[in-house]
């Protein structure tokens, strides 16, 4: 099975567990003087559900025949691509999303761009330290001082 | 309509205005170059500091300056480096780059300067003759035409998706609209779909999608695919057009001008079709010498995708400021930021905030000569920006885009979300899926479940689709717009396997 119908197969699952709550669970809670109206909260999800299930079987059983595009994939390159490197920087990401408020915007900006230049294989300390330091200093001031909307520079443990 | 283009000029030609567009321009230009990331990016980026400057006739003119100058600087990279930021400027390498090869690189830039400035102000010219007209018929619309409309706008950008497409991209569509109606809607007052967890409450941020669906997997597929950014920044000599180029490209950019603006015009076909379908029109219709010239560097090849592409950006505004409809991915995001910004698009919009409509109009001139201006002296010094290492550049979007998230939303949940429905996005890519439909189901799907439990309310249920000939009309476009495509496409392969089999 192909990538794209595999993918079609997970909507599909989405599809199903949002229809099911669309057209068996939501209706449960609705007020009595609400269930007058033509139209319930459930209403649109409903249809959406049956179109989203139809559109994902279509695809999961290939209806729809026709040349395949080439889209940004070479799908027979995809041995020659660079998992490991894009793997690590996606889990930085979260590691800064799951540090940013405790370890305070600085330290972790400052790091995230170090670490993200040394997963690429950046290795020149002296360029890539001094413009991380720069960068995290100007937009830190961008968003705070110019724009206004906080940013907490430092580490909770340190301002208290 | 004199009046409201002088309030509009003397809005747009305040030094502060003047000096938002200039500055527009210049950030779009510099982000539009780096390869992967698009005006759509690019405007999502820029969204919070547009939103912050509280005026929103301001932040229109600064997101304006920075689409058109993020599409002249996608130009450049398709040009000098065979690396098209976005899937608009791909016709542009077919010759552009070419001509870079033999040492024309800056004769070339400065074509795709000149036709961009011709199509954005020919564009503009044909929107301020339009857009009123359009926007007059808008105003009998009532909420179940707008219900249909939208539906014939999502599935016109189905439709365009192009063969064997078309089923990915409706199920795109109807993802977008399902993530929509997660959260409080505005008419029921019902938290729906929130799994019981908080932050769901108000709905996923646009922004956080708009980063996770553009921005992140083309930052990450830069990662995936490295052969693709190179280092070297193209020589830069003879930026002067011939007399005879001259002549040759003039009825190329007049006869763009007008079919980019028109295709823009059209919900769902916007810059990347015009381009393609400017190409192919010229090279068609050029004579036999001068066909075999392209994709070898023929003026006439870059100058027709690249005027196409800025007269339908210009086009794919009437839609959105006239009947409040996106016709692109980009407009979409503009889109969320006018009602970030408490401005609500449609026919509405030239009446009662006549100063933003024109203003944003009087800005697109301005933005195209600011563009012209600004980018001819300086095209040697803004491809030296290409030559930035990959090893600083690709950790540096990737920050932009989590700051995107976060700014907007000043929760850092979002970025996880972020990153959560980056992988969903790199996913899909992979697989082929279109991802501009998911976006702009997942902004349109609010007013349209508006519209629709509007219309259900007035008429008891769902009489209004044939109690309304405009609606049932436009209904089945939209059906006829689906089905017409697949039908073709089946009817095709047919015809082509019965020639096989004899």
């Amino acid at each position: 099975m192909t990538l794209d119908r595999w993918i079609a197969l997970i909507l599909l699952g989405v599809c199903l567990a949002y229809g099911y709550t669309a057209w068996f669970m939501m209706d449960a809670t609705l007020a009595p003087f609400m269930r007058r109206n033509p139209i319930w909260p459930s209403t649109f999800p409903k249809v959406l559900s049956v179109l989203g299930i139809l559109a994902s079987l279509a695809i999961l059983l290939g209806l729809e025949k026709g040349e395949q595009t080439v889209g940004d994939i070479d799908h027979r390159k995809l041995g020659q691509y660079f998992y490991g490197q894009a793997l690590l920087l996606l889990g930085l990401m979260v590691v800064y999303a799951l540090c940013l408020r405790p370890v305070g915007f600085m330290i972790s900006t400052a790091s995230f761009l170090v670490i993200g230049g040394v997963i690429l294989g950046e290795r020149k300390w002296y360029i890539m330290v001094p413009v991380a330091l720069i960068a995290t200093f100007a937009v830190w001031y961008l968003v705070e001082e110019v724009l206004g909307i906080f940013l907490r520079p430092w580490p909770l443990a340190l301002v208290n | 309509m004199l009046e409201g283009i002088l309030i509009g000029l003397q809005t747009a030609l305040s030094l502060q205005n003047l000096l938002v567009v200039i500055g527009g321009c210049l950030i779009g230009t510099f982000i539009g170059m780096l390869p992967g990331l698009g005006p759509m990016s690019i405007i999502a980026i820029m969204i919070p500091v547009a939103i912050t400057m509280g005026d929103p006739s301001a932040a229109l003119i600064l997101l304006a300056g920075v689409y058109y100058g993020a599409i002249f600087g996608g130009s450049t990279s398709s040009i000098l480096l065979n690396a098209p930021g976005v899937a608009g400027t791909v016709a542009s390498s077919f010759d552009g780059y070419p001509m870079a090869r033999s040492g024309k690189a800056g004769k070339a830039l400065t074509i795709a300067a000149i036709s961009s400035f011709a199509g954005g102000t020919i564009g503009a010219i044909l929107l301020v003759i339009f857009a009123p007209m359009l926007s007059s018929v808008a105003l009998l619309f009532h909420s179940a035409e707008y219900f249909a409309l939208m539906i014939v706008g999502l599935s016109a950008i189905a439709a365009f998706a192009g063969p064997g497409q078309v089923i990915k991209a409706l199920l795109m569509t109807v993802l977008g609209l399902i993530m929509a109606t997660v959260g409080e809607g505005a008419l029921f007052n019902l938290p729906r779909f929130t799994m019981g967890i908080m932050d769901l409450q108000s709905g996923f941020g646009f922004i956080t999608l708009a980063m996770a669906m553009f921005a992140l997997p083309e930052a990450v597929f830069l990662v995936l695919k490295p052969k693709n950014l190179g280092d070297d920044g193209g020589e830069i000599k003879d930026l002067r057009i011939t007399g005879a180029e001259a002549r040759a490209i003039a009825p190329v950019i007049g006869r763009q001008s007008v079919q980019g603006f028109f295709i823009g015009v059209l919900p769902g076909a916007g810059a990347t079709i015009a381009s393609f379908l400017g190409y192919a029109v010229e090279r068609n219709i050029a004579p036999k010498a001068e066909q075999a010239e392209f994709g070898k560097g023929s003026v006439k090849g870059l100058a027709a995708p690249e005027t196409a592409n800025n007269a339908a950006c210009t086009g794919s505004f009437v839609p959105l400021l006239t009947l409040g409809i996106p016709g692109s991915g980009t407009t979409a995001i503009l889109l969320g930021a006018l009602i970030a910004l408490n401005v609500t698009p449609g026919p509405r919009l030239m009446v009662d905030e006549p100063q933003i409509f024109w203003a944003v109009i009087m800005s697109m001139f301005i933005g195209n000569l600011v563009l012209l201006i600004l980018n001819l002296p300086l095209i040697p010094y803004i491809a030296k920006l290409l030559a930035i290492p990959r090893n600083y550049l690709i950790p540096f979007i990737l920050f932009f885009t989590l700051m995107g998230a976060y700014i907007g939303q000043n929760n850092a949940t979002e970025l996880l979300i972020l990153v959560g429905f980056g992988i969903c996005g790199i996913a899909l890519k992979f697989a082929n899926y279109p991802l501009p439909p998911l976006l702009i189901g997942f902004i349109l799907g609010g007013m349209m479940e508006d519209n629709f439990s509007r219309s259900m309310q007035l008429y008891g249920g769902v009489r209004f689709i044939w109690e309304r000939p405009m609606t049932l009309v436009l209904l089945l476009i939209a059906v006829a717009l689906i089905v017409l495509p697949i039908l073709q496409a089946q009817r095709a392969r047919r015809v082509a396997e019965r020639a096989e089999k004899n």
